[in-house]
This record gives C-alpha cells, sequence and structure tokens, in this order.
C-alpha cells in the first residue's frame, strides 16, 4: 500500500518535473540544433500564446465572435513605445508600462464591448473587424498635423525591459552561463504564460466561466437566470483585451521597433485560427494552436532551399506555399476535427455520437411525441 | 375581501402591443402565495407574451407587476429573477453543452457572489461556495429525480429530463414564484403524470407556481385557480371547474357564437 502511494506520488511529481526542466532548457537545445533564429521564433511563440489565451477569453469562454483582437495588441504596443522612447523623449520603467499598456489596451476592450452588448455572431464580427482596422489605419496616419505614431515608419529605438537595473536586451553572465537577450525574454515570457494560464484556468473554473458559459450556450436562458450579460460580456472584453495589451507591451519592448503594419488583419485572423484550431475554450488545446501556428510557418521558410538544392530551382515560392498550406490545413481540420486538435473532454463527447442508452431512448420520446 | 389575502403576484392591467396586434389588453390577476395558478387559452391568445412580460423580456405598454406588493417596473430581466420570479420556456432553453450538474449551478449565480478577485485568489470563501454550490445543484437534480444524470451533457438527456433540468435550474434561483411555459408539451401520459406530482410536490414545499399549459386535464387537476386568455383579453377566472362551465371560455375553445 505505502509502495503504491509513493510510486503514485514519484509518477505524480516527476512528470510536471520532467516538463519544467524540459521548458526551462528548451531555449539552449533549440539553439544548439537550430540556431538563434528559433530561440527568436520561440520567444514569439510563447508572446501568441499569450495572445491566443487572450482572445480565448472572448471567443471561447463568453462565445463573443472578436476579430480585431489585434488592435489591443497594437495599443498596448504603441502604449508602451511611445513611453518608452526617443519618440516624445518619455522613458518610463517597465513596471508602469505593462500595467498601463494593459490597462489602456483594456479601457478600449471596454468601449468596443459598451456598444457591441446587442450583437452577436456575425454583425459582432463585423463591427470587431472594423475596430481593428479602424486602429491600424489611426495609427498609421496620426503622423500629422501633429506626429503622435510617427506613421507608416513606426516608432524606434524603444527602450528594453530593465529588471532590477540590468536591460534583457543585453547578455547576462550567471555562474558562468552566458543568457543572451532573447534567452532572458524567453523566461520572462515564459513566466507571464504561467501567469495568464493561472488566470484564465481560475476564471474559467469559477462563477465567472461558469457564467460565460452560459451566455455562450444561450443568451435568454443566461439571462433568465439572473446573469447579468452585459457586465459579464463587458468583463470578457475587458480581460481578454488586458491580456493582448500586456503581450503588445511585450512585443513593443522586446522588438524595440512598432509600426502599423505589424498590426494587420491577417495578424487577428492568425490568432483567431490558433484559438479555433487548437480548441475553443480549452487552454492546452489554444496553447497547441498557437504554438503550431508559429512553428509551422516558419518551417515552410525551408522549403524554398530544399526545392533548390532537390529540384535545382525553386518552383514554389515558401511565402505562397505559406497561405495555401494554411488555408488547406484550416479546411481540413474543421472538416474532419471540427472541435479543434484538442478539445476539452467535453466539447470532445458534443461532437461525438451519443451513447446507445440515449439515442435509443431519444427515438422512444420521439415515437411517443408522434403518436 | 380580497385584500383580506396580499397575493404574492399581482399583474396590474398589464397591456402589450405588437404594432397593430393586441398582445395583451389589461390583463389583471392576482396570485395569492402557495398556490398553482393557471394560464390558458387558445394560440396566439398571449400567454408567452404575458410571461416574457413578467420576466422582464417584455416591457409591458401600460400596466405592471407587482412582488409582494412592490413593482418591478422596468427591470431587466436578470434583476426579475433577482427579485424571486423564476421561469422555463416552452422550447426548452438548456445550456445544451453544459452538464446537467453545471446548468443547476448556473442557476445558482444570482444566489452567490463570487466577483473576479475571489475567482482569482480562490480563497476560503470561494471555495466554500463553490463546494456549496455544487451541492445545492446535486440536491436539486435529486429533487427533481435525476440526480443520477448529474454528469450528463444537457443535450444528452431525455426530453422528459430536459424539462425536469429547466425546472431544477429554475428552483435553483431561489425563486417565491416559479413560471413554466407548457412543462408538459410533448409529454406523454405517463411523463405528465410524474411531472404533475413533481409539481405537485414543488407546491407542498411552499412554492407559488405560474403554469402556462395545454394539456387541460393537467390543469384542471393541478390547478386551484386558472385564468383563461383570448386575443390577450382575460375572458374569465376561477376554480378549474368554475372554467369548464364558462360559457365565454367554452366558446373561445370551440368557436361557437
Amino acid at each position: 500500500m505505502i509502495q503504491l502511494l509513493s510510486k503514485y506520488f514519484i509518477r505524480r511529481q516527476i512528470r510536471p518535473a520532467i516538463v519544467i526542466i524540459g521548458v526551462a532548457l528548451l531555449p539552449f537545445a533549440v539553439d544548439s540544433f537550430a540556431g538563434r533564429t528559433w530561440v527568436r521564433i520561440l520567444d514569439f511563440t510563447l508572446l501568441y500564446i499569450m495572445l491566443a489565451l487572450g482572445l480565448n477569453i472572448t471567443v471561447g469562454f463568453a462565445g463573443l465572435l472578436d476579430l480585431g483582437y489585434v488592435a489591443f495588441y497594437a495599443l498596448g504596443a504603441y502604449c508602451y513605445a511611445l513611453l518608452a522612447s526617443p519618440q516624445f523623449d518619455l522613458h518610463l520603467p517597465f513596471w508602469i508600462l505593462l500595467p498601463l499598456s494593459a490597462g489602456s489596451a483594456s479601457i478600449f476592450g471596454i468601449l468596443l464591448g459598451t456598444p457591441t452588448l446587442r450583437l452577436r455572431g456575425d454583425y459582432l464580427a463585423i463591427v470587431t473587424l472594423g475596430f481593428g482596422e479602424i486602429t491600424r489605419i489611426f495609427l498609421n496616419n496620426l503622423n500629422a498635423p501633429l506626429n503622435i505614431t510617427n506613421g507608416p515608419q513606426g516608432i524606434n529605438k524603444i527602450d528594453p525591459l530593465y529588471i532590477a537595473g540590468h536591460s534583457l536586451a543585453q547578455p547576462l553572465e550567471i555562474f558562468g552561463i552566458t543568457f543572451s537577450g532573447i534567452y532572458l525574454h524567453y523566461y520572462l515570457f515564459l513566466v507571464c504564460v504561467l501567469g495568464i494560464i493561472f488566470i484564465v484556468t481560475r476564471l474559467q473554473d469559477s462563477r465567472i466561466g461558469r457564467a460565460w458559459a452560459a451566455i455562450r450556450e444561450d443568451e435568454v436562458a443566461a439571462v433568465a437566470m439572473g446573469i447579468d450579460t452585459r457586465d459579464l460580456k463587458r468583463l470578457a472584453f475587458a480581460i481578454g483585451a488586458a491580456i493582448g495589451g500586456f503581450g503588445g507591451g511585450l512585443f513593443a519592448a522586446f522588438q524595440g521597433f512598432v509600426s502599423p503594419e505589424s498590426f494587420s488583419l491577417l495578424e487577428s485572423v492568425m490568432i483567431l485560427c490558433m484559438v479555433v484550431l487548437g480548441g475553443m475554450g480549452h487552454i492546452p488545446g489554444v496553447i497547441l494552436g498557437a504554438v503550431l501556428l508559429t512553428v509551422l510557418p516558419e518551417l515552410l521558410r525551408y522549403i524554398g532551399p530544399l526545392q533548390d538544392a532537390v529540384l535545382g530551382r525553386i518552383w514554389v515560392d515558401p511565402a505562397d506555399l505559406r497561405l495555401l498550406l494554411f488555408g488547406l490545413g484550416l479546411v481540413g481540420v474543421m472538416l474532419f476535427r471540427p472541435e479543434g486538435l484538442w478539445p476539452s473532454t467535453q466539447r470532445a463527447r458534443e461532437l461525438a455520437p451519443a451513447d446507445p442508452d440515449i439515442v435509443h431512448q431519444e427515438q422512444e420520446s420521439l415515437y411517443d411525441v408522434s403518436r | 375581501m380580497m385584500s383580506a389575502v396580499e397575493p404574492l403576484l399581482e399583474a396590474v392591467a398589464v397591456t402589450k402591443h405588437f404594432g397593430g396586434l393586441n398582445a395583451l389588453e389589461s390583463v389583471s390577476l392576482r396570485i395569492v402565495s402557495g398556490s398553482i395558478f393557471g394560464l390558458i387559452g387558445p394560440n396566439g391568445a398571449g400567454k408567452t407574451t404575458f410571461f416574457n412580460c413578467l420576466t422582464g423580456l417584455y416591457h409591458p405598454d401600460e400596466g405592471w407587476f407587482k412582488l409582494h406588493g412592490k413593482t418591478l417596473a422596468g427591470l431587466p430581466p436578470h434583476a426579475v429573477t433577482r427579485k424571486g420570479i423564476a421561469r422555463t420556456f416552452q422550447n426548452i432553453r438548456l445550456f445544451a453543452n453544459m452538464t446537467a450538474l453545471e446548468n443547476v449551478m448556473v442557476g445558482r449565480h444570482t444566489r452567490t457572489n463570487t466577483g473576479i478577485w475571489g475567482a482569482l485568489r480562490r480563497c476560503a470563501v470561494t471555495r466554500t461556495t463553490e463546494s456549496e454550490t455544487r451541492a445545492r445543484a446535486q440536491q436539486l437534480l435529486d429533487y427533481v429525480g435525476i440526480g443520477a444524470h448529474a454528469a450528463d451533457l444537457a443535450r444528452h438527456l431525455p426530453y422528459g429530463d430536459q424539462r425536469r433540468l429547466e425546472i431544477a435550474r429554475a428552483l435553483a434561483t431561489e425563486p417565491h414564484l416559479l413560471a413554466l411555459d407548457e412543462p408538459a408539451a410533448g409529454m406523454n401520459a405517463t411523463e405528465t403524470r410524474s411531472l404533475r406530482l413533481l409539481l405537485e410536490r414543488i407546491r407542498a414545499d411552499g412554492m407559488t407556481l405560474l403554469l402556462i399549459e395545454h394539456d387541460m386535464t393537467l390543469v384542471m387537476r393541478l390547478c386551484d385557480r386558472v385564468a383563461v386568455l383570448d386575443y390577450g383579453r382575460k375572458i374569465a377566472e376561477g376554480t378549474p371547474r368554475e372554467i369548464q362551465q364558462d360559457p365565454a371560455v367554452i366558446s373561445a375553445y370551440l368557436g361557437m357564437e
């Protein structure tokens, strides 16, 4: 008995331990096998995980289709960029700026959420799509008459994150190991991702998460259960936007440069695809979706040189292939796994055939009705 | 006289028009606490409109409702639920892709108050509230007789059990008045009978019920008082026996002049 118990506990502790060590050593492994570029891609993967988790609150939890999510990312990024760059010669510290990025995006989330409370489905999607585009166009054109965003040129020389007096853009030596900037960002983003996972899991598994699910399932019934759908929808928009804005702030600090072209509609669509492809509403699924959709397109870049080596010339431009394969993949998933690649057990059951007993019962009650 | 018993719910000259259609024309009702009140009438008589006005989905053009003598005028539907009126729907509206237990737990929303910080910190209070919510939901499922299906998705429940689940979910909001919109629709005789037993039990436990129903046998056996709507007007009110013999009712139903 004791042996069994101890075995169980060891197993329970070993698996997370392996995961933790694996994740911690990942940049080193990636660096030695695939090179620096891939560590950078790893950093972006973590950023996209944050964004996908944020969008998952509005789309996956509350069922509000948001096609302009990237606007919040942009707002966060520009909030950080404007207040920590030579643009206005302001250099606020990151611990003010990151909450400010999240906060200002969240205010815009409420501003977008409030007038669209009555809209659902397609109509909401169109309004949010418009919001995303308007934000990008604003950022593109706010350089005249008064230069605020520096227009299409974007904002350059954004301050890096300083933690304990050390710039994250500079390498850091600890115990004889040199951690370069992208490594440091990796660990920082990892901590942020873990924090966001914590927040969204707790929210999902609470009274608020249940109320969101109820709104997603049937809004009229949710109202009849005493749920104030206006407040809860606004809350979903606000929290989702805050996470997007936070990610945007990190993005600005990491890149050192922001411009409106990073925040196109395609970006919103990509983030939405991460959520849908992975498994709407299911946190591990959404993370998987984000990882796949960040890493796979990067892998496609190798197709060009590969064709060159094998076939003697480049027949298909990898950039074209990228959207083609992406579209095909999306259609394939919707056809064969409409619940997403890694759905929650519950969602998998929704789309799976019902228990034979239940089918039988259903038929029986149908028979009663027709009689 | 009438005012000797203070009614639980009072409808005062409720009127609702949709364009040129007079869905409700000055309908007044008084429902006494602890009773089962039936609302009947031919299709399109305004019964569901009355329900929707009562529960705040529509706002009446004129007139208002009073619960415990306090007006409900202008309240949004979620606030009406909070005040103590719960309803079920004619065409079942469950949270189809949530489990039966979760459906009922949603019903506890107004009676709990865990906010965003409570959810994030998951402090002792939150955990207690959550486990109480869960326990209460299971209790209600047992009460309506579908406790064994707690972990099943609502959409996978047989039809009769879905009706029961809607009732359990409505009861979870701790209402003073339970308003049921055609609970026996689509049920066979056996199912209707066991539904009647359930409703009688709910009443015996102190609940007041308002019932829209087409099944006359059920209405006549169950209700203490019945009101009849026809073309948005109340044409009769009384005990089931009185209603059955009322010439206006007979002509409304059978179309006799």
